[in-house]
């Protein structure tokens, strides 16, 4: 019997592969976003998306922009160095528009956020027992918040 | 030495100018409330790192609520990109350590006034490790790793399925109630990419948080972690956590 007498099974074979073949690549074109594996195994259209939401926090630079004479005021003082926004609140939309009114923080709630006694915070962290050492009364009566020492 | 050349002169001054005013356009578009329009941001050129000064942390839950603020995290008591853990080591069983984290110190801790309790805080956020079980675990491709080293979640594309969840070694993973989709901390990548700070960094007041910048040389990360001792949180599980822990308590898990 020759070779290949019967080569239609190897042919049928053949256009088997071939058309599955094909078919695996063009359902996975279809499936496969455009941008997939441009820098990784993710799209990359994800990074710009993560990119492009809004601030909440308009950050310290854009504070003292503006507001130079409170940040000459907190020079060489203990709260220096901390962010106006961590008393203050989110001010992203008053820093782009300053027609947005920005809320005054309270003047004892604000100050019992860090300076509660705690045996669990570093030793040399100043606390105070606010009933004791004030009663009821507000601690900017007395303290000025940008300048802390009295 | 010789005097500068005219030509290396005029060619110095225009590279500083032309990168003041890159600076300041990008500045611009800040002030103005439009950052996204900031141009010009390489991410091969970063590689982002976190330091956390336990001995600085007053738990005071700042940096939970900024970062709920900033990112719209869900109000929920089990949706959390960065908590504070307390740590209460009694010294008469210093393996059972009694950790607690109350609505992940969003409205602060009770104060503890037992004596003779070792107890501090610890802030808590993604590690952003460098070989990351949750990327690796992703049937998807739905969180990867960025060119400047941060792990985030593509929402559009995660089906929810929580092996990421499962996978990762912290619990720094949940599942967003609204979306139905795993979310984490992004590193505040919206902000980070527009020259700001994270918004837990901005707003921590004793400065327990620095975000550095690990290819930059002359960021003050290089100079903290070479005259610090740091830690990392469980490096058994080989995750390479570029969050780094300064005075960190063997107790920490």
């Amino acid at each position: 019997m020759a070779p290949f007498a019967s080569y239609e099974h190897l042919l049928r074979l053949a256009t088997l592969f071939v058309v599955g073949i094909a078919l695996f690549l063009g359902v996975r074109t279809l499936l496969v976003p455009d941008d997939y594996g441009l820098l990784g195994p993710y799209r990359a259209s994800a990074l710009t998306r993560n990119r492009t939401k809004p601030i909440a926090f308009a950050g310290q630079l854009a504070c003292v922009d503006c507001h130079t004479d409170v940040a000459e005021l907190r020079k060489g003082n203990a709260h220096e160095r901390i962010s106006c926004e961590s008393c203050h609140g989110a001010l992203a939309a008053h820093a782009a528009d300053p027609a947005v009114a920005a809320a005054r923080p309270d003047g004892r709630k604000t100050c019992a956020v860090c300076h509660v006694p705690d045996r669990s915070k570093p030793s040399g962290f100043k606390t105070v027992n606010f009933a004791e050492h004030a009663g009821d009364e507000s601690c900017v009566s007395c303290h000025v918040p940008h300048a802390p020492r009295l | 030495m010789s005097a500068p050349d005219r030509r290396e002169f005029l060619l110095q001054t225009g590279k500083l100018l032309v990168m003041t005013a890159a600076a300041a356009g990008a500045w611009d578009y800040v002030i103005a409330g439009e950052p996204e329009k900031t141009p010009n941001y390489d991410a091969a050129a970063h590689w982002w790192a976190m330091i956390i000064d336990v001995d600085k942390c007053i738990g005071c839950g700042l940096c939970v609520r900024a970062c709920k603020t900033e990112n719209g995290v869900s109000l929920d008591s089990d949706c959390f990109r960065t908590w504070i853990e307390r740590y209460e080591i009694d010294p008469d069983d210093p393996e059972h350590p009694h950790v607690s984290s109350p609505n992940g110190g969003y409205d602060g801790f009770p104060p503890v006034t037992k004596e003779g309790v070792k107890t501090f805080f610890v802030p808590k956020l993604c590690n952003q490790c460098a070989d990351s079980p949750c990327v690796q675990v992703c049937p998807v491709g739905a969180t990867f790793q960025t060119p400047d080293g941060v792990v985030l979640v593509d929402k559009e594309y995660c089906l929810g399925c929580r092996y990421c969840v499962q996978a990762c070694p912290y619990g720094c993973r949940y599942i967003d109630p609204q979306t139905n989709t795993a979310d984490k901390c992004t590193l505040c990548y919206h902000r980070i990419t527009r020259g700001l700070k994270t918004a837990c960094v901005e707003i921590c007041p004793t400065g327990a948080r620095y975000l550095g910048d690990l290819k930059d040389p002359n960021d003050a990360i290089h100079e903290f972690l070479r005259t610090h001792k740091v830690h990392v949180l469980k490096p058994q599980m080989a995750t390479h956590p570029k969050t780094f822990y300064n005075g960190l308590d063997g107790a920490v898990r």
